[in-house]
């Protein structure tokens, strides 16, 4: 089986400092990766690689087998429209409505009518709890979680094969991440995509994920099934998800 | 350090943003013809650069063409009642027209369009637009150049109507001048040539008003410092750009040095 996506080598250095040192990997068709990792490790930045955000230096990025690591324009545009994303602010456009932010893809990408266009944003908005009303409100109106659930709805709206998920807990009221982290389950295993998520967070990690994969100085050092993660063997996974100060990971604090 | 290596490194960096620029300028500005074109897009724009520039061009101008009329009307005592109407007439649709309307948008444009781009920029909305399939160079910045370079060679025939006027009242009111002579001195005077040239360097300045605008912000890094410093240099850079630009083509359009 063609993984969905595919890694292998990728660097990426800015200046004297690489943030990625090689990286393999590589998600199923259906399947979640859920990408743990401190901050500044480069979780953030494979993630943009893929998504051509940022061009990597070495290496090999495949999506459905297909390479798409140095693609631009039209071409690049063509694999984006698989993609979804939820970003970590949301980054909802502030000069929309939030129905317009939800329907954008399909007007823009896609070319729909408004009207029709607006119908699907409404269903979408009521798959992540919202009432049709919160899409005619501006997203400097809504609070941090309706804004999480609205880039959700906007993340799914287009049908996306693949669903990209950035930090999509940080900043909530653990509540409020859990009922997100349900909404991501819900609607991934509905439409049976594939996700890749990033995230510090091992509540949502562990209620996400079917793989884990730890990166540690811009390298995969450990992956596998999330329940093997408690068994790793690995002294740098046991840091990390029982969030220990000492270990092998050091914090280079200036003392 | 070598007062040398500074002078060169300063020459490297200016040459490096100058070819950032053009490369930038290069890449948006062939999608401006391209379909899609975002008529409410551009639409919008349209309103919110040329309308809304409307009430500072139109002061601008009207107190520039006055203060022209007073200056000259104090500097020549003979003759000024023919002089005057002609020098005003001149120089705002030659050069205080366009140069003074550039200035005027770009601190109210370059500025606005700075600060919108480099806030979606550090909030990810424009890499948010990428996810959406949406090129942010068609969708954001090649909308920006094309209402600029058709609102701005309106705002400055506007604005030049409205400076020969602030010439006319001063003349009138203030100098008592005949106020038929006047505006037939004005007429008499006036080249078709002296305001088309001064459109073509409104559309120039339109573009460089935008270019920094979109240039700057779509660059700007570092959170909220970083949408300032934008800000700032988009504004700082058009108006340099345009009084170079406005030399340029006062020669190409007049001659005149060597």
């Amino acid at each position: 089986m063609t993984p969905k996506i595919e890694l292998k080598g990728v660097a990426k250095r800015f200046g004297a400092k690489v943030v990625l040192d090689g990286v393999d990997l590589s998600v199923d068709p259906g399947e979640s990766l859920v990408i743990i990792g401190g901050s500044g490790t480069g979780k953030s930045v494979t993630l943009k690689s893929i998504l051509g955000l940022i061009t990597p230096d070495k290496g090999s990025i495949k999506v459905d087998g297909r390479e798409i690591t140095r693609l631009t324009g039209r071409a690049r545009e063509d694999v984006n429209r698989k993609f979804g994303m939820l970003f970590q602010a949301a980054a909802l456009f502030d000069s929309l409505k939030v129905w317009e932010n939800v329907a954008f893809a399909l007007i823009q990408g896609r070319g729909l009518g408004r009207a029709e266009a607006k119908e699907i944003a409404i269903k979408k908005l009521a798959k992540v709890g919202l009432g049709p009303e919160v899409g005619e409100l501006s997203p400097s109106e809504l609070s941090g979680g309706m804004q999480k659930r609205v880039g959700l709805a906007r993340a799914i709206a287009a049908e996306p094969e693949i669903i990209f998920f950035d930090e999509p807990t940080t900043g909530l009221d653990p509540i409020m991440a859990d009922v997100i982290n349900d909404l991501i389950v819900a609607t991934v295993k509905d439409m049976g995509v594939t996700t890749l998520s990033i995230t510090h967070d091992m509540a949502s990690a562990r209620k996400i994920a079917d793989k884990i994969a730890m990166i540690y100085k811009g390298k995969i050092i450990w992956s596998g099934r999330k329940e093997d993660i408690d068994n790793s063997g690995n002294p740098y996974v046991d840091q990390f998800i029982h969030g220990r100060a000492e270990g092998p990971i050091k914090m280079e604090l200036a003392k | 350090m070598n007062p040398l290596a500074l002078v060169g490194r300063f020459v490297i960096a200016l040459l490096s943003e100058i070819g950032r620029i053009f490369e930038f300028a290069m890449k948006a500005v062939p999608l401006a013809f391209m379909p899609p074109i975002y008529g409410r897009l551009i639409f919008q724009q349209i309103m919110r650069i040329g309308y809304f520039s409307l009430p500072v061009v139109g002061l601008t101008a009207f107190f520039t063409g006055g203060a022209l009329a007073l200056q000259i009307a104090v500097g020549s005592e003979i003759g000024a009642e023919t002089l005057v109407p002609q020098i005003v007439v001149l120089g705002i649709t030659r050069e205080l027209g366009p140069v003074m309307a550039g200035l005027m948008v770009a601190g109210r444009v370059s500025a606005a369009i700075a600060a919108e781009l480099g806030t979606m920029r550090v909030t990810e909305q424009i890499d948010a637009l990428v996810t959406l399939a949406t090129n942010p160079f068609k969708y954001l910045v090649a909308p920006r150049l094309i209402a600029a370079v058709i609102t701005m060679p309106i705002l400055v025939g506007i604005g030049d109507v409205i400076g020969v006027m602030g010439g006319w009242v001063v003349g009138v009111y203030s100098l008592d001048y005949n106020s038929a002579s006047y505006l037939k001195n004005t007429a008499d005077f006036l080249k078709i040539g002296d305001v088309t040239s001064g459109l073509w360097k409104a559309a120039v300045f339109g573009f460089i008003i935008a270019l920094m605008g979109c240039y700057h912000g779509y660059n700007s890094k570092g959170g909220a410092q970083g949408v300032g410093a934008a800000t700032t240099n988009a504004v700082v850079s058009a108006a340099i750009l345009i009084l170079a630009a406005n030399y340029m083509m006062t020669s190409l359009f007049f001659g005149g040095g060597r």
